[in-house]
């Protein structure tokens, strides 16, 4: 199987996000980067699929040069090359993002049997890159999977519903976003990183083109105003935790 | 027609009525659909793009859960027209002003979306409902269906749901191994409460991705939501906010859960539990 795996570099949020001054971009001075959970899971779907069924696997990112840290990161836990498609920093909205790795895709000499994306990036949660990358390319298209199982070129995909799960199967070539709980993502080893130093990356600089979806600012929501009320230290607390228990009818 | 066409799942629904609410006040002709059938993404996205070029309407909703993003994504691609999710607020014109929310509801955005009829969902819990006067029409699928729900698979029920759960005791890294979560266990147990747990200990393997509440995991609303050597990191925080109250137990101080928290404790949560639960014992008689 020929994979492609599509990740993005989002920073590493913690307990207080911090927005630039222009109120464009969080501020990330203190912050590290990392890929988005949803696809993280999605590179290691890849490399596993490649382990059961041979093939090779390609991650790609668009994003800063920076982005290249998430590319070789992916390399580490067993992706076999990178394209990354290089931007100055700034954000490419949705559509623009989606025609971007339509072209690098088309690009490629040998087509690939199956595309995976995050089901929605972690920082701009828009819910439709994979979409738009599968209606360009005329392949069909499965969102939200935590379940996949490929056999006689045809991909089994389950999707988690409120009540269970639902099954889709579709013929390859398809295009299929996951989410979190797909699997549980290894740890890179150092030789796993050291090999990544060496694998190939392909870098282009796509064309950019206007923002239909265009991000005029970001903004903190309102605070939820909460005073924690404080119930004491240690193991003495627990008298005013059962008193709360009892207070709100819990116990 | 100038109108507002809202997408809904069922006149029961409430998100689709939330979605129905936030359309209202837009001050359009309201046409509420639906589509027959069982789910099929791109064959139900069909229908309501056909709809758009037969009716022309200024903005198409819908609401914004897995399935209306994923509904109004394939209508953006269909028509070649950007989808703004999860919006909290739409101002119609052109181009149209959305606000919508990122980062698991974390940050909000401002956007100018331009394209016509606007496309956008709209966040869960945003507005309040508005049942719908008539039921919304429903349209045929487009006969062609090559994605579609094949098969069902039942969770297993027993036990509570985290999302069901009056109490979620959940667990971070503080908890410190699989084994730890004994105690969280008990008190959950005792509550007749569910487990749940941060990022950082399903990353560790210490539970199941199932049992994760967050932006990635699962989002709870509980009673009162019990978070035990969880840091609060906005990855967390996006799926307990919506508990009506939260207590938060740290060995940190200075840990930012205090910040999202009605009640805090500082101590570990070794010793904070295991008294907790030998109170309620004893308060029960047992």
């Amino acid at each position: 199987m020929n994979i492609l795996v599509c990740v993005k570099r989002v920073p590493l949020t913690g307990g207080r996000i911090v927005l630039s001054d222009d109120a464009r971009a969080i501020s990330t001075r203190h912050l590290g980067f990392t890929v988005s959970p949803h696809e993280e899971c999605g590179a290691e779907e890849a490399v596993r699929l490649v382990e059961q069924h041979g093939g090779a696997s390609t991650v790609l990112a668009l994003g800063p040069a920076e982005a290249e840290e998430q590319l070789r990161d992916m390399m580490a836990i067993g992706v076999d090359r990178a394209i990354h498609l290089l931007t100055e920093g700034e954000e490419w909205d949705p559509q623009a993002t989606a025609a971007a790795i339509v072209t690098a895709v088309r690009a490629q000499s040998e087509p690939f049997d199956l595309l995976l994306f995050g089901n929605e990036a972690a920082d701009s949660c828009d819910y439709q890159v994979a979409i738009r990358v599968a209606y360009a390319l005329g392949l069909p298209v499965v969102t939200g999977v935590k379940g996949i199982t490929v056999a006689d070129g045809q991909i089994r995909c389950e999707q988690e519903t409120d009540g269970g799960r639902d099954v889709y199967e579709l013929p390859l070539p398809a295009v299929v976003s996951v989410k979190e709980g797909l699997n549980l993502p290894r740890y890179a080893s150092v030789p796993g990183r050291l090999r990544a130093k060496r694998k190939p990356l392909q870098a282009t600089r796509p064309a950019g083109v206007q923002a239909r979806l265009q991000m005029v600012r970001l903004a903190l929501p309102e605070g939820s105003g909460k005073q924690a009320q404080m119930l004491g230290s240690g193991a003495p607390a627990a008298a005013a935790i059962v008193g709360v228990l009892g207070e709100l009818g819990l116990l | 027609m100038s109108g507002i066409l809202l997408f809904a799942f069922e006149a029961d629904d409430e998100l689709s009525q939330q979605a129905s609410a936030l359309a209202a006040a837009l001050h359009g002709d309201l046409d509420a659909i639906t589509v027959q059938g069982s789910y099929a993404p791109a064959a139900w996205a069909a229908a309501i793009a056909e709809e758009v070029s037969e009716r022309s309407p200024r903005a198409v909703l819908a609401p914004g859960t897995e399935r209306g993003n994923e509904l109004l994504a394939h209508v953006g691609a269909l028509l070649d027209l950007p989808m703004a999710a999860n919006c909290t607020a739409v101002t119609l014109g052109d181009p149209a002003r959305v606000t919508r929310v990122r980062w698991g509801g974390s940050l909000l955005e401002e956007a100018l979306v331009h394209g016509s009829p606007l496309l956008a969902t709209v966040a869960p819990h945003a507005v309040t409902a508005q049942p719908f006067t008539t039921p919304p029409r429903a349209l045929a699928p487009a006969a062609d269906a090559p994605v579609r729900v094949t098969e069902r698979i039942e969770a297993a029920t027993g036990g509570i749901s985290l999302t069901d759960a009056p109490v979620v005791v959940s667990g971070g890294r503080g908890v410190g191994s699989s084994e730890g979560f004994a105690v969280i266990e008990e008190l959950a147990a005792l509550l007749d409460g569910a487990v749940g747990c941060s990022r950082a200990v399903t990353s560790a393997g210490w539970r199941p991705h199932s049992d994760q509440v967050g932006q990635t995991g699962t989002k709870v609303s509980p009673e009162l939501y019990i978070a035990c050597g969880i840091s609060g990191a906005t990855q967390h925080m996006a799926g307990c906010k919506g508990a009506k109250k939260l207590l938060a137990i740290n060995a940190d101080g200075e840990a930012s859960i205090f910040a999202s928290a009605d009640y805090g404790v500082i101590g570990d949560l070794h010793e904070v539990l295991p008294a907790v639960c030998a109170q309620i014992r004893k308060a029960r008689g047992a």
